[in-house]
């Protein structure tokens, strides 16, 4: 069944030869151009938005401010790295933001109530989180409810369900250490440089080794300048960021030290790792993407479509179970309000800032972990800055509509170049 | 001689339309069966009930003598069954190698083997003679009509199947890769392989098929050796639905 047909005939199919530094970059200037962005405007929109909130409020620009952008953003970029899944399949989950506020609330209750331990608890709120998925994807996949009405209709149950759990009202308080740390302690800075000379290492030889087998079987690959600029790159970045995570960043050094880079970072890492080699390097992240790019070539491709979205739904939720233990781990406690009010719509934000389609077929894990950043600066920024919830809306709002409106100028774009 | 495909009765309708009505249709090892028929006759429909796209309502279908159900385009394809369908069917955010592997990726324990897929479909690639395509990692939606048209071609003789069902499959192409196609067609049946082309061009049709299927408005109307046959009658056959002793008798296949 795999064996190859071999057909005689002439090899004339692109030419086997490492891409020049100018090919390289002449290509990537006109995939922007066709309207393929990619993480483009959210790696922009950081370096502005940081450097007006640095000019405007010195205080945005301090270590402690530094750790506090990761621990805000943390909650966000989980749901948004799960909805990435949602949105590649074309479809919407309105009811992450709530979802996570019900697993949170499972995990409360299963700590406070049941007493059991902390993580019994977790995998209770990221079994909720599966059921959840399983839930909406199969209403939407088997059912055929359109995904914006399962989960619009989600979203308000979740709000009740949420209350239920909680009592009416009432906010439960979290004490477990190992959940209070998951967002609130650090690694020490040793660990933290351990972790990322480890990391280094990791991309660096993947990448390597991938493009030696790619050369010996006589593929094009990536020349050695390519994988050394990203290389170093990844290097640069993240020492810097390890190093300004490891500065003394408590106003009281001789009382308590506060440093070392926050749990919650290597525990996106590895999430980002994950989903990014399931999206990228397996079959069923393959089938994701043909489902949303075309759904029934999918089905004539013998693909189970309908198993795929609800898995994609599924994923979503487990997400969202995460991004809500975060949350409650970094408020210590769990109200009416966990997941609620901003939370899902910071989160379709920060993946669609960061180049994720609304229209499905296109995106990646880190465009929401880069999404997420932007979101986090902007929210953190207009704190400092002492707006009130107003304005932050406001901003917010008008970001998330401006990054659709990239998308969809960019999908206009594309299909004007003959790109889609 | 048993044909590799046989269809017996087939019946299909969308809600309150028929659309097929009581074909059969026999397709052999080692030729080239025409399918041929006007504008919605029912060409399309019948070679998707054959894929597994759609249902049948009532029929039996026969693989190399052995009646087998297909209920999924996976069953098609396990038979040995490729179809290159009339719309493609091509994911426009893949690269051609996801495309032709669509569905049967090869892998390497959990994850993909790329690489070997790449080569694979390199290979194939170019034993189709496809010249103008950049590069084998280039987006579909970035390919021309005709460039697309290769790559489903590409993808149904990628499989070492028995059957290969092409709907079309000149349409968009030009003189040069008309011919290509034409001459592949034939290879592919001289190989063994049953083949059947759809196609409106009678040209076409009398250089490369062994066999002619004629439907009109979704009944067969006849199966006939294309050597027994000429030009006028096939037109006829298409027309009108008969021609002379062949074709329907009072609307019904005799
Ligand atoms: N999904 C569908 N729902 C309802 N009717 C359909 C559907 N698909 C096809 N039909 C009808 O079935 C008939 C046969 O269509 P089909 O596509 O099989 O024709 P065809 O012989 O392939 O024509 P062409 O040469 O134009 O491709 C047409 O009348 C068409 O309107
Ligand atoms: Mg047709």
């Amino acid at each position: 069944m795999s064996k190859v047909k071999e057909l005689p005939g002439e090899a004339i199919v692109a030419a086997t030869q490492a891409p020049s530094v100018r090919n390289t970059v002449v290509a990537y200037v006109q995939r922007v151009r066709g309207g393929d962005m990619g993480a483009l405007p959210a790696v922009l929109g950081l370096v502005v938005l940081c450097a007006v909130f640095t000019t405007a409020r010195p205080s945005f620009f301090t270590a402690i401010n530094f750790a506090n952008l990761f621990t805000q953003g943390a909650a966000v970029t989980l749901i948004a790295m799960g909805l990435v899944f949602v949105l590649l399949i074309g479809e919407i989950d309105l009811s992450a933001g709530f979802a996570s506020g019900v697993c949170a609330a499972v995990l409360a209750v299963t700590l406070t109530s049941a007493g059991l331990p902390w993580y019994v608890c977790m995998l209770a709120a990221v079994l909720t989180g599966v059921v959840i998925g399983t839930v909406l994807g199969t209403l939407v996949a088997k059912v055929g409810i359109p995904s914006f009405v399962v989960t619009l209709a989600a979203f308000l149950a979740f709000q009740g369900l949420v209350l239920v759990l909680v009592d009416e009202g009432t906010n439960i308080s979290i004490r477990d250490e190992m959940i209070v740390a998951i967002a609130n302690r650090n690694l020490p800075p040793w660990l933290g440089w351990a972790l990322y000379l480890v990391c280094v290492a990791i991309y660096a030889a993947v990448q390597l080794r991938r493009a030696r087998s790619r050369t010996r079987r006589g593929l094009v690959a990536d020349p050695p300048w390519l994988i050394g600029v990203r290389v170093g790159a990844l290097a640069l970045i993240a020492g810097l960021a390890v190093a300004a995570l490891n500065l003394e960043r408590s106003r009281n050094p001789n009382l308590v030290s506060l440093t070392g880079v926050p749990i919650v970072v290597p525990i996106i890492l590895a999430l980002l790792v994950l989903w990014t080699v399931v999206l990228r390097r397996t079959s069923f992240g393959r089938h994701l993407y043909a489902v949303g790019g075309n759904t029934e070539a999918a089905r004539r491709a013998g693909i189970p479509v309908d198993r795929i979205k609800i898995m994609a739904f599924v994923i979503c939720s487990s997400m969202a179970a995460i991004g809500g233990i975060v949350a409650a781990s970094r408020a210590s406690s769990v109200d009416p309000n966990t997941g609620g009010s901003s939370v899902l719509l910071y989160a379709v934000g920060a993946a669609v800032i960061g180049g994720t389609s609304l229209f499905g077929g296109k995106g990646r894990v880190l465009d929401a972990v880069m999404g997420g950043a932007v979101v986090a600066v902007i929210e953190n920024g207009m704190g400092l800055m002492g707006y009130g919830a107003s304005v932050k809306y406001l901003v917010t709002g008008s970001v998330l509509l401006l990054a659709a409106g990239v998308d969809a100028l960019a999908r206009k774009r594309a299909s004007a170049a003959g790109l889609r | 001689m048993t044909p590799l495909l046989e269809l017996r009765g087939i019946d299909k309708s969308f809600g309150p339309v028929k659309v097929l009505h009581d074909v059969g249709f026999s397709a052999y090892a080692g030729e080239v069966t025409a399918l041929v028929g006007d504008n919605g006759a029912g060409k399309s429909t019948l070679v998707k009930c054959v894929g597994g796209i759609y249902p049948i309502d009532a029929g039996r279908l026969f693989f190399d003598g052995r009646e087998v159900h297909v209920h999924s385009p996976r069953d098609a394809a396990e038979l040995g069954i490729e179809i290159v369908y009339q719309d493609l069917a091509l994911c426009d955010n893949l690269d051609i190698v996801q495309n032709m592997f669509l569905g049967r990726e090869r892998k390497n324990g959990l994850l993909l083997d790329e690489d070997t897929m790449e080569e694979l479909a390199e290979r194939t690639l170019s034993g189709l003679s496809v010249r103008t395509v950049k590069s084998i990692r280039q987006q579909v939606s970035s390919l021309s009509g005709g460039q697309r048209q290769t790559v489903a071609i590409a993808k149904a003789v990628l499989w070492n199947s028995k059957v290969v069902i092409l709907d079309e499959p000149t349409a968009a192409l030009g003189v040069a890769q008309t011919a290509q196609v034409l001459e592949l067609v034939r290879r592919l049946a001289d190989t063994g392989l049953a083949v059947v082309l759809i196609s409106h061009n009678m040209n076409d049709v009398f250089a490369v098929s062994d066999r002619i299927a004629a439907l009109y408005l979704g009944r067969m109307a006849a199966q006939v050796r294309t050597a027994d046959v000429t030009h006028a009658q096939v037109v006829e056959l298409i027309t009108s639905g008969r021609s002379g002793d062949l074709g329907l008798k009072n609307g019904v296949t005799p």
